[in-house]
């Protein structure tokens, strides 16, 4: 009878314990799902080819956000140039060249740092640096400058990740055939791995598209008349320009609001489509 | 041919040591550069009113202690939200639900993961607010409450990933052992499967902690910027002011160079400082958690 008692007991535990993560899991991701169908229902009556193509009007009230698209274009491939050869080196250098040492276990310290560091504090430091000491004013070279770094932790990481899971048999084959360490990485290792380090690169980059807080002070302009004309002028952003008319534009027309975010949203969720794809066709072609 | 290979290939290597070292360089450029912008405001300001109860830059008020409290108070809102939550989301993935629903939910996670804060922080404002207002009666929503339940969505995905990791790891012999001895599914993941992958949870906690701290355009957006000491337990329901927000909303309007400048700067240093410590006891209980499954394996 008691022994009985208590399994009954076990089983109401069980039934209400798997239902509590269930209803918790659900109050997760609703809202997330929520907010993207409602800000694509909201969004997508502001989107047409002169709200994507024309300059803003009206103390930005009116026209298109054509400036802030081509701004952030212009900062992802500036963060580009910089943060992909320096990040991918970098990987390549911890997973194929590092030796388990202290200064190796510094660099792995100082990496997961520079990923904990807030955005702000990076805005601070390009400030300081960039637009200040190095004289380069606020300008699209500083904020990309600015976001490379921010980035660096992302595509080392997965450049490391990527590379470590090449089989070591490939690496073997190629060394005792003559070919020298670099060769061996730059013909065998990093082609194989290469899916992996684009997908790090895209993600990377996706944050740096999205960020507000480095570019606040370093390169982003709260409306320019015209496009930027050389990396040391400012520019518009998207990021900061869903700022600027979120807050400190009065009367701004709502629809314009959510096709700004939407534009963001594309931009920013479709480099993580096409980073999650590469990563998936990769796994599926892999023979090893 | 042979002595050309040598010379490029000596060039190379030096040039991707170099690379792999640049991530200590910048973190000691980061903080030189801090330091040098930061520390000149203990000259400009006293101590004793740097750490004061007064944030009024326009008059010379320069106390900090209104903004950390702002920052903590928030913080520890999103977590009182992101722990069960994010948590519960991770044993539910891991343990409970079935594949094709994992395959799914996973995804959903990683796009939370990827809305960039100020897109979160238009949200706050539109939606989260006006509803915060109207079911608490409140008369504004822009308040620490709106920022923290903000806040705890936005650490969700860093929880959810890495405490889902813990959770994978835990070998299956522990959960078949377990099962084995006649407990149930949930007493097996009560009792053993979450304390043995209990430092992971740690560290996921520990790194969303960071991820809230850290967070500027959401928080700055929806939490009213209202630089004021906080008195009693209606704080949350009241506007705030946190770090980040105050130098990024700031930081646009000084003179380069002035009192207010550099105080903006020092507040960076405690930034700084802050996840330098919450990541440095995260990464030692993940490294502390691995030697002990070692010797536990060995």
């Amino acid at each position: 009878m008691e022994q009985s008692h208590h399994i009954r007991a076990a089983h109401r535990a069980e039934w209400i314990g798997t239902n509590l993560l269930r209803l918790v899991t659900l109050i997760t991701a609703v809202p997330v799902i929520g907010v993207i169908l409602y800000i694509l229902a909201r969004g997508i009556p502001a989107i047409s080819l002169e709200f994507l193509t024309q300059m803003p009007r009206d103390g930005m009230r009116a026209g298109g956000i054509f400036p802030a698209i081509i701004g952030t274009i212009y900062l992802t491939l500036g963060t580009a140039v910089f943060s992909v050869p320096l990040g991918v080196a970098a990987g390549i250098y911890i997973a194929e060249y590092a030796s388990d040492n202290w200064v190796t276990r510094l660099i792995r310290i100082t990496i997961i740092n520079l990923a904990g560091i807030p955005s702000v504090v990076y805005g601070l430091f390009g400030l300081g640096l960039f637009v200040v000491f190095l004289r380069f004013g606020t300008s699209i070279l500083a904020a990309s400058m600015t976001l490379s770094i921010m980035t660096l932790p992302v595509i080392i990481s997965t450049t490391e990740e990527a590379l470590r899971s090449v089989p070591n048999s490939f690496r073997v084959v190629s060394l005792s055939m003559g070919g020298t360490l670099w060769q061996t990485i730059w013909r065998i290792t990093l082609p194989q791995a290469l899916p992996g380090v684009i997908t790090g690169v895209i993600l990377g980059l996706e944050r740096a598209a999205g960020e507000t807080a480095p570019i606040l002070f370093t390169g982003a302009a709260f409306f320019l008349p015209r496009l930027p004309q050389s990396p040391l002028d400012a520019t518009m952003a998207l990021p900061y320009h869903i700022f600027v008319i979120s807050t400190s534009v009065p009367g701004m027309p709502v629809q314009i609001q959510y096709g700004t975010v939407l534009v963001l949203m594309v931009f920013v969720l479709g480099m993580n489509l096409a980073a999650t794809l590469i990563r998936n066709r990769a796994r599926a072609r892999r023979q090893w | 041919m042979k002595a050309e290979t040598v010379k490029n290939e000596g060039l190379i290597t030096l040039l991707i040591r170099v690379s792999g070292y640049s991530s200590v360089f910048f973190v000691a450029l980061i903080l030189f550069f801090l330091i040098r912008e930061g520390l000149p405001a203990l000259g400009d300001v006293s101590l004793s009113s740097l750490f004061g109860t007064r944030w009024y830059p326009i008059e010379g008020y320069f106390g900090v202690l209104p903004l950390i409290i702002g920052s903590l108070i928030v913080t520890i809102g999103a977590m009182l939200i992101a722990l069960p939550f994010g948590v519960g989301t991770a044993v539910f993935l891991s343990e409970v639900s079935p594949l094709w629903v994992k395959s799914v939910l996973k995804p959903v996670i990683e796009i939370l993961a990827g809305l960039p804060s100020v897109v979160l922080g238009f949200l706050g404002i539109q939606l989260a607010a006006p509803f915060f207002r109207r079911f608490l009666e409140l008369p504004t929503g822009l308040t620490a409450f709106t920022g923290a339940v903000l806040l705890g969505f936005i650490s969700i995905p860093t929880i959810v990933s890495i405490a889902e990791d813990a959770l994978n790891s835990v070998p299956s012999s522990f959960r078949q052992g377990s099962l084995a001895l006649g407990a149930t599914h949930w007493q097996t993941i009560w009792r053993v499967t979450v304390p043995a992958a209990r430092s992971g949870i740690l560290t996921a906690v520990m790194l969303g902690v960071g991820r809230a701290i850290g967070e500027t355009m959401a928080v700055m957006m929806v939490t009213g910027n209202a630089p004021v000491l906080p008195h009693g337990l209606d704080a949350l329901f009241l506007p705030v002011r946190t770090m980040t927000a105050t130098i990024a909303s700031e930081m646009g309007e000084v003179a380069t160079g002035s009192p207010h400048y550099h105080v903006l700067f020092f507040i960076g240093i405690i930034l700084f400082i802050l996840s330098l410590a919450i990541n440095i006891v995260a990464s030692s209980i993940a490294l502390q958690s691995r030697t002990r499954a070692e010797r536990l394996l060995s």
